[in-house]
């Protein structure tokens, strides 16, 4: 099915389906993952064609979900867990912070913890509270996880190989508002490194650093800047944990300007690290501070203000302005 | 009050394959269930527990639940029309939270889940105030304190802990109230709820967990939750557990009234576990064809709460024809008072999302305020500036 057309919620479910397939350790947990196929329908037809030995609805309790998922992996296993949202992860916070993260350090790297942790994560589904959340940076900063997200259906399936190749717990952050976007999926490439980001669009005034749900905003942007006459160039950033800053500082020494965007508050977030790993990279390069354009401090808003929150073109646009302002 | 035994408390069998894929059969028989009210409309007795409720109070009970299943037919209404985003309704748990619901007294506090809008109809919380969650205008909608009716809680089984202190907090003030907290047979899944269990027990805390058993959380069935009856497990934790007919609004009414008193007499919990059905789909997102077939639903359907106060009503002549009427035409009233309101309801102001994030204000909110009023007001400068 070499170069297929599919939605992210269809690689998602491709790149799982591949897995149980050619890993008999392979198993996926979670609530609802089962006959229904989860809420967004990313393990659909799974339980039907591998039975409940391998696609197991779990009891509702996540911290369960997680605990158990690092047991089964201690027994050889490689369990992919489904968080149903990301309000919902926090339960399982202690399991993942106290023990997935930190067991293989504490085991001087006699055990391996091949867990995936997915979670649906950040908003613009007009859903209500505890549904819509970023919560990455509270991921990315625990020693021992890796973070990672993708932004297409080309990635989707890609790094949800990789992150189940993995021996590392992965924290996989799926961006539910596109996951009924549509891509093309090449299963026979090569896969980019799942920790490397990816130039998305080449441009030379200005760089904009983005994962998952941003990236196709940032395209919009920079599309929308280019009528402007301005070249702006986007980078997929695709991994948070750890984050590919040569990659960054590479685009930003040929722009000299950078823009972090996510969905996630600005405060202490992803793009805080970023703008202050480039600054001391690429200071004699930079013609402006980095800017960040993200999440308030406040809690995610109600479905009807949640335009007002997320970063928009608009949004993006007034910082690409600022920034090739100085 | 002693645990019900029930012939669900039968060990499950041994499936021949291994346990972890083994499934426990549902009991093919009826458990048995604190019962006064058949599901033909035949008032019985029962030996622990009884009410005893004149003809204006029995239609009282059935008044709320026809106004309750009609606000929740409005929403569920108002969903499809895109003006709500999301509903959960709670069609056929009725008598459920009305039986409960007027168990209670003011002073009594209620620790609600996302689907208690009887209960909330009860405690007198304005029905369209439930809705501004679900319309995604605010994340809540109603003070608290006001009607002792605690905000909705998404994040499964949270609740019964507030609960739980709240009710320890009556016991540290020497007053006589009690707490009710509710949650589904998917919650008690979580540590919260286990915690909560041995919090209440330890403290003796006036806290009645109220479950509304009705079958599913979400696409799982009970199985997928427990293998032993639900309400036997307070055992474990030192306190009872009872199984109450939970679409009997009496049954409910006299069990939850029960284990009120108990808590109020600084007896402790009580987990009352209400047997009912989710009659509808979990929310409006979820479709339920994909996980249970119709013949589950139309064998419930013939226990409905509704219809079988309406019976017991007719044919002890408790109501008359006028009474019907009136009641439906109330009905109607309600859902267009409802729609109307709905409608009428303004998205925020987008400065809203900077209230309330701190009682005694925070710099750093005030500055992403002001930057964010002034992001605001450069596209109205723009704009009368006619560009
Ligand atoms: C901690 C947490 N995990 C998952 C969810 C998603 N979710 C919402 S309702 C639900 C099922 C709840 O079932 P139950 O407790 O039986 O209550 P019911 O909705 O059936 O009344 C799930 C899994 C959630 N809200 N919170």
């Amino acid at each position: 099915m070499a170069g297929k057309n599919m939605s992210i919620a269809k690689a998602l479910n491709e790149s799982l389906r591949t897995a149980l397939d050619t890993d008999p350790k392979v198993l996926i947990m979670g609530e609802d993952v089962g006959k229904l196929g989860g809420v967004f329908r990313v393990t659909d037809g799974l339980h039907k064609d591998f039975g409940e030995d391998r696609v197991i609805d779990t009891p509702l309790a996540e911290s369960g979900i997680v605990g158990t998922a690092i047991g089964l992996a201690l027994r050889g296993y490689r369990p992919v867990v489904e968080i149903q949202f990301d309000g919902f992860v926090f339960p399982a916070y202690d399991q993942i912070v106290t023990q997935l993260a930190k067991m293989y350090a504490r085991a001087l790297g006699k055990i391996k913890l091949p867990v995936v942790v997915r979670i649906p994560y950040g908003g613009g589904i007009g859903a209500v509270e505890h549904h819509s959340e970023s919560p990455e940076a509270l991921f990315a900063h625990v020693a021992g996880l890796k973070v990672v997200s993708p932004s297409n259906a080309s990635d989707a399936y890609w790094m949800m190989q990789q992150a189940i190749q993995s021996d590392d717990p992965v924290i996989f952050f799926e961006p539910k508002r596109r996951y009924w976007d549509k891509g093309e999926v090449d299963t026979d490439a090569i896969p980019h490194p799942l920790h490397k980001a990816r130039v998305a669009r080449e441009g030379t005034d200005l760089t904009l650093a983005a994962y998952g749900p941003m990236v196709k905003v940032c395209l919009e942007a920079a599309a929308a800047a280019a009528e402007e006459g301005k070249s702006v160039e986007v980078v997929d950033l695709r991994s948070m944990s750890p984050i590919d800053f040569d990659s960054v500082q590479t685009s930003v020494e040929k722009t000299r300007r950078l823009v972090v965007v996510h969905e996630a508050p600005v405060f202490l977030g992803t793009g805080a690290e970023i703008a202050a790993r480039i600054t001391e990279r690429c200071f004699y390069h930079l013609e402006a501070p980095v800017l960040r354009v993200g999440g308030y401090h406040v809690p995610y808003p109600p479905a009807r203000l949640e335009d007002e929150y997320l970063p928009g073109l608009d949004r993006v646009l007034d910082a690409v302005d600022r920034s090739l302002a100085y | 009050m002693t645990v019900e035994s029930t012939a669900a408390t039968r060990k499950p069998r041994r499936s021949s394959k291994r346990a972890g894929a083994a499934r426990t059969p549902k009991a093919p028989d009826e458990p048995q269930l604190v019962q006064l009210l058949t599901p033909d409309g035949e008032r019985i007795e029962h030996p622990e527990y009884e009410v005893d409720l004149t003809p204006e109070e029995l239609r009282g009970l059935y008044r709320d639940m026809v106004l309750t299943r009609r606000f929740d037919a409005e929403a569920t209404a108002l969903q499809r029309q895109g003006e709500l985003g999301l509903w959960a309704s709670l069609l056929g748990q009725e008598a459920a939270q009305i039986g409960s619901g007027r168990a209670l007294r003011d002073d009594d506090y209620v620790f609600p889940t996302y689907r208690e809008h009887g209960v909330a109809w009860c405690r007198g919380v304005d029905p369209t105030n439930l809705l501004g969650m679900f319309r995604g205008v605010n994340h809540g909608g109603w003070d608290p304190n006001s009607n002792n009716f605690h905000l909705y809680t998404i994040v499964i089984g949270s609740q019964t802990l507030h609960a739980t202190g709240y009710a320890m907090g009556i016991v540290k003030d020497g007053a006589d109230s009690a707490v009710v907290a509710y949650f589904g047979d998917g919650a008690s899944s979580q540590g919260d709820v286990a915690e909560a269990f041995t919090f209440s027990a330890v403290y003796n805390a006036p806290v009645v967990f109220f479950c509304q058993n009705n079958q599913w959380a979400i696409s799982e069935p009970t199985e997928k939750q427990m293998r032993v009856p639900l309400y036997q497990r307070a055992q474990g934790f030192g306190f009872p557990g009872v199984r109450v007919d939970g679409n009997d609004v009496l049954a409910c009414l006299a069990v939850t009234k029960s284990a009120l008193e108990r808590a109020r007499r600084g007896e402790g919990p009580t987990l009352v576990e209400a047997y009912t059905y989710r009659m509808g789909a979990h929310t409006t997102s979820d479709d339920p064809t994909k996980y249970r077939t119709d013949d589950e639903r139309q064998a419930w359907e013939a226990k409905d709460p509704i219809q079988r106060l309406k019976t017991y009503l007719e044919k002890q002549k408790f109501a008359d024809e006028a009474f019907f009427t009136g009641l439906e035409s109330e009905s109607e009233t309600l859902g267009k008072r409802v729609r109307e309101a709905v409608r009428a309801m303004p998205d925020p102001d987008p400065m809203a999302m900077f209230e309330n994030t701190h009682a005694d204000g925070h710099a750093l909110v005030d500055e992403e305020r002001a930057q964010f009023a002034a992001y605001q007001a450069s596209f109205a400068d723009s704009a009368e500036e006619g560009n």
